[in-house]
């Protein structure tokens, strides 16, 4: 997916870009008002990530011209503002959602999701594989037609593993992104989602092999 | 929330008092100034008829062989007639011997040429009017003045003058009434325009600090004008201390962010476990930190508001759809699943944002204390009164700790040492209490924990 | 000095009680207790049943009654103003005078007409006309005058058989007949053509209505001019040898009043008897008892054609005024 991100402190705005691409965005990055409206009229973004305050502006000033523009791209905005203030007006001038600095990046992208879902509706980002159709934005996966009900967590999982098929990854590494951090649950937790998972896909010519002390990893027969 | 104000009189009722004072002493004045004129009108008849009979009886003095005759006309006295029946005196000098009538009468030192009028009195102590002339009637070989007065009581005259004195005294009380009632709707029309500046002000609401602009009567100008650059004072420094809450956040928030940000990045990147720790905790710290951050400002936000409660008619219900939409996404992380159960608009009179942070402060907890793959079920009610319940499938509040709990949330007591849940039940707990209500914490009986917020 | 006001304060009562009544009287002599002395003008017998009358709704009070000439009243008066109760005279101009002089007592209580009370102190209780009374006899076949005109007229006609049989007060020594002159003299100069084909008649004066009266009946008098109207009526109940004319072509009418003196021991007493003698003759409220007519009402409620009660009533009392008048008088009836 192309992000557009809206950030003038580069040192988080490189955080949040390289986590982006971790996870195969795309995302351009401009730091004020002006080089955003540029990007925002010759690109075409899916989600734009906007931070409020800006050094030539005020992102609301944004948030108002993108809507007058007739722009229906969905737009999250990060504030580091006080909630309360800033909350309501955000929403009335037609932001989707918004994300109080400093944010759980998977909390992010849940929310880019949601948004995305309300806003785009389903078969955009459809990931087609065997007998296996799965769209991680509508969260639906449906093997030979039958359509299979997946938890959240196993649906993240899910597409963590066949955004990358054929690659190990280590245990720790799909803990990090399904559990947050102030959960107090130890690594091995990710076997029951695993095996969850496993059970969901029998059907399915897909197969989530077990490396003994490497990882897991998603095959494709 | 009256703020106690150093009352000192009332403008209205100086005005009115001031006003029927005057309107009292005009009255006062009128009454003497029209009584003194009548009396003197009224005397000047009396002197003119005194005159009268004074000039009949002196024009029938003859001289005749050297003897003063005066054949003077019925008339001269039957003038004189009163409806009170005056009492009547005369007497005729000639030169200074009195040759008739009242011996009293006798012209003052004996002057000879005497004319005018006079108040005196008679012996039996009555007040008379007396008018005197006098003529000289020259003979053969003499020469004769005659002086001449008539006297009258003046009874007629205090009737006359008692009668008007009463109905002046009637016109002055009417005068008085109506210039009372008079000075109650000037004084009432002139309060007008300071009233309808209270109201124009009191039914502002908490953020309009805008100047005063509907026109304002001249003497009243500099007083709103002081006002007005009070408020604008005022909306300048509440403009400075929102702006500084504000900045303050974000300069905490964005470098956090950054930091946070790397370090997951970095989480992601190594693999030691030793490293994954200390990086995890670092996370977790820095979660904590911005959290205890974000509900310090919020409650300084908050209590700077609930001062100045910015009420509006709204749907408790649709406000908490709003908020279970925008927090689901951080549930489903969880795989926690929102309930709300509502049967019905719920109506309430409140300031939503003030709402809005306390039921998120209360949900963010319930999720945070829910285990994964649980259910959190929001109930709302209107009666007895606006109602939500929170339950979750937690542990529960340590159950020696509720009342504590609930004790702790009292002010000054809850800056030290909470982080976390704390401040947010303060904030729920403040926001309930400034609209009425109350915060409720309670453990099920199955496992789990109730909050329950009423206004 | 002091020696000789000594004597006369001795002599002082004595000097009172040798003042010459033409009659004296004490109703209820029998009360031991409290008199009331009332000096008048008018004859006993006229007055005694309104006395009478009093003496029965006030017990425990006797009345003195004393009667002298109207003119000696004001004298009797000023000379001891403690000594009298209450004052009763017929002529107008003199009480009049003395209650203006300031002899008389105000009494607010007591309601009466306005035009038959003055400064609410002197009262009027009867109205009685000045009449002609001719001697039946000496007019018999004749046309009886009707007024001052035809009598002059009559007179005129026969001017022997009236000369010295013609009569009318003195006016210097009566003061009702210097009252009925004065105001005759005023209404019009009829008056003074009467007085001087009367006086060229050799007028006789007397100081009296009784007197004339008896005279006309007995025959000695065949006119007498201004007699008391009151008293001619009562005498004629026995008496018809005379008549009674009431001059139509002016009337003049007097008011007997009464007031209570300042000086007065018994003002309650005295107000309660002025009360009762205006009640008395009342014709509305009384049950009328006394020989006196009553106070005349005119029939439309006006105030009848009486001589008004006024100051002006001391016109000719004046002492300047009377000298004229007096000698005006005298030039036309003593010739």
């Amino acid at each position: 997916m192309k992000f557009l991100l809206v950030e003038d402190n580069a040192d988080l705005a490189n955080a949040i870009c390289s986590r982006m691409t971790q996870d195969g965005h795309v995302v351009d990055h401009a730091d004020k008002i002006l080089d955003a409206f540029a990007y925002s009229e010759t690109g075409d973004y899916d989600l734009i990530l906007l931070d409020i305050m800006l050094p030539d502006g005020d992102g609301r000033s944004f948030l108002k011209r993108h809507r007058a523009g007739k722009k229906d791209t969905p737009v999250i905005v990060l504030t580091a503002r006080s909630q309360v203030s800033d909350r309501i007006s955000m929403l009335d001038l037609g932001a989707d959602d918004y994300v109080t600095k400093p944010f759980d990046h998977e909390e992010l992208q849940a929310r880019c999701r949601a948004v995305l879902r309300r806003k785009s509706g389903t078969g955009q980002t459809t990931i087609r594989m065997g007998n296996v159709v799965f769209d991680p934005v509508a969260g639906s996966l449906t093997i030979d037609d039958a359509a299979i009900s997946l938890r959240n967590r196993e649906l993240r999982l899910l597409e963590l593993l066949i955004n990358a098929p054929g690659q190990v990854f280590p245990k720790h590494k799909l803990f990090d992104r399904l559990f947050s951090y102030d959960e107090d649950v130890s690594e091995n937790a990710i076997e029951v989602y695993i095996g969850r998972l496993r059970k969901h896909l029998e059907p399915s010519s897909l197969r989530i092999t077990t490396l003994r002390g490497l990882g897991y990893r998603l095959d494709y027969d | 929330m009256t703020e106690a104000v150093n009352v000192s009189g009332s403008l209205r009722r100086r005005m009115t008092l001031t006003l029927i004072g005057g309107a009292a002493v005009l009255a006062v004045v009128l009454y003497a100034v029209v009584r003194l004129y009548a009396a003197q009108i009224a005397q000047q008849g009396q002197d003119s008829i005194l005159a009268a009979s004074v000039t009949s009886i002196l024009d029938a003095a003859i001289l005749r062989d050297g003897t003063v005759e005066v054949d003077f006309p019925y008339a001269a006295l039957s003038m004189l007639s009163t409806a009170s029946d005056d009492r009547v005196f005369y007497a005729i000098h000639k030169n200074e011997t009195l040759l008739s009538g009242y011996e009293h009468l006798s012209p003052p030192d004996g002057t000879s040429h005497t004319s005018g009028t006079y108040l005196a009195e008679t012996p039996d102590g009555a007040l008379i009017r007396v008018a005197t002339d006098s003529r000289t009637l020259v003979g053969a070989d003499t020469r004769s003045v005659i002086t001449v007065s008539v006297a009258q009581t003046q009874e007629a005259l205090q009737v006359t003058l008692n009668g008007i004195s009463r109905n002046v005294a009637l016109f002055g009380a009417g005068f008085f009434c109506l210039s009372a009632l008079l000075s109650f709707w000037a004084s009432a029309s002139t309060i007008t325009p300071i009233r309808r500046l209270t109201s124009s002000i009191a039914r502002r609401g908490p953020q309009d600090l805008s100047p005063v602009a509907s026109p304002v009567p001249s003497e009243m100008v500099s007083l709103v004008a002081s006002l007005n650059r009070l408020m604008g004072r005022l909306d300048k420094a509440l403009a400075q201390s929102e702006d500084f809450i504000a900045e303050a956040a974000h300069r905490v928030r964005t470098p956090l962010a950054t930091v946070r940000s790397h370090a997951e990045a970095m989480l992601h990147r190594v693999d030691q476990d030793e490293n994954r720790k200390a990086l995890r905790s670092m996370v977790r710290a820095i979660d904590e930190s911005s959290r205890a951050a974000g509900q310090l400002l919020d409650h300084a936000m908050i209590t700077f508001r609930t001062d100045h409660l910015e009420r509006k008619e709204l749907d408790l219900t649709e406000l908490l759809q709003e908020l279970v939409l925008r927090l689901t996404p951080v549930a489903d992380m969880k795989d926690i699943t929102l309930h709300v159960e509502s049967k019905e608009p719920v109506l309430v009179s409140a300031d939503a944002i003030l709402l809005q942070n306390a039921i998120r402060n209360l949900i963010d907890n319930a999720l945070k204390y829910s285990p994964v793959e649980s259910d959190v079920m929001i109930h709302v009610s209107a009666r007895p009164l606006p109602t939500l319940e929170i339950r979750d499938q937690g542990a529960g509040f340590p159950q020696d700790q509720i009342a504590h709990l609930s004790s702790r949330f009292s002010r000054g007591d809850n800056a030290k040492g909470i982080i976390g849940s704390g401040l947010g039940l303060t904030i729920a707990q403040e926001v309930a209490e400034a609209h009425g209500g109350a915060l409720k914490l309670s453990n099920l009986p199955g496992g789990g924990a109730c909050v329950t917020f009423s206004l | 000095m002091r020696y000789i006001l000594f004597v006369i304060s001795l002599l002082w009562p004595a000097f009172i009680s040798a003042q010459t009544w033409e009659d004296q009287q004490l109703f209820n002599e029998a009360a031991p207790s409290q008199t009331l002395r009332i000096l008048s003008s008018t004859d006993t017998a006229f007055f005694s049943p309104i006395i009478e009358d009093f003496l029965e709704e006030t017990p425990g009070w006797s009345v003195e009654y004393l009667v002298t000439g109207t003119a000696d009243i004001s004298r009797v008066l000023q000379q001891d103003p403690e000594g009298y109760d209450v004052v009763i005279s017929s002529a107008m101009d003199l009480q009049v005078k003395l209650v203006n002089d300031g002899f008389a007592l105000k009494l607010a209580d007591i309601s009466h007409r306005d035009w038959a009370q003055w400064r609410q102190s002197l009262f009027a209780f009867t109205s009685e006309p000045a009449t002609i009374v001719v001697n039946r006899e000496a007019f018999e076949g004749k046309p009886i005058p009707g007024t001052r005109q035809e009598l002059i007229q009559a007179l005129r006609a026969e001017p022997d058989l009236f000369r010295g049989k013609l009569g009318t007060y003195d006016v210097r020594s009566s003061g009702v007949g210097y009252l009925f002159a004065t105001q005759d003299a005023r209404a019009s100069e009829t008056f003074w053509r009467l007085m001087e084909v009367m006086g060229g008649l050799e007028i006789r004066l007397y100081c009296c209505s009784g007197d004339m009266i008896d005279d006309v009946a007995s025959g000695d008098l065949l006119v007498a001019y201004n007699v008391l109207g009151s008293y001619a009526a009562a005498r004629q109940a026995q008496d018809n040898r005379f008549e009674i004319i009431l001059p139509s072509d002016f009337p003049t009418t007097m008011m007997r009043t009464g007031f209570v003196s300042k000086e007065t021991k018994h003002p309650a007493a005295a107000e309660g008897f002025v009360r009762h003698m205006i009640e008395a003759q009342d014709l509305a409220t009384g049950a009328k008892s006394s020989p006196l007519p009553p106070l005349g009402l005119h029939p439309d409620g006006r105030n009848p054609t009486v001589i008004a009660l006024e100051p002006a009533l001391m016109t000719y009392l004046d002492k300047l005024k009377r000298r004229t008048f007096i000698q005006e008088w005298s030039n036309a009836v003593i010739q």
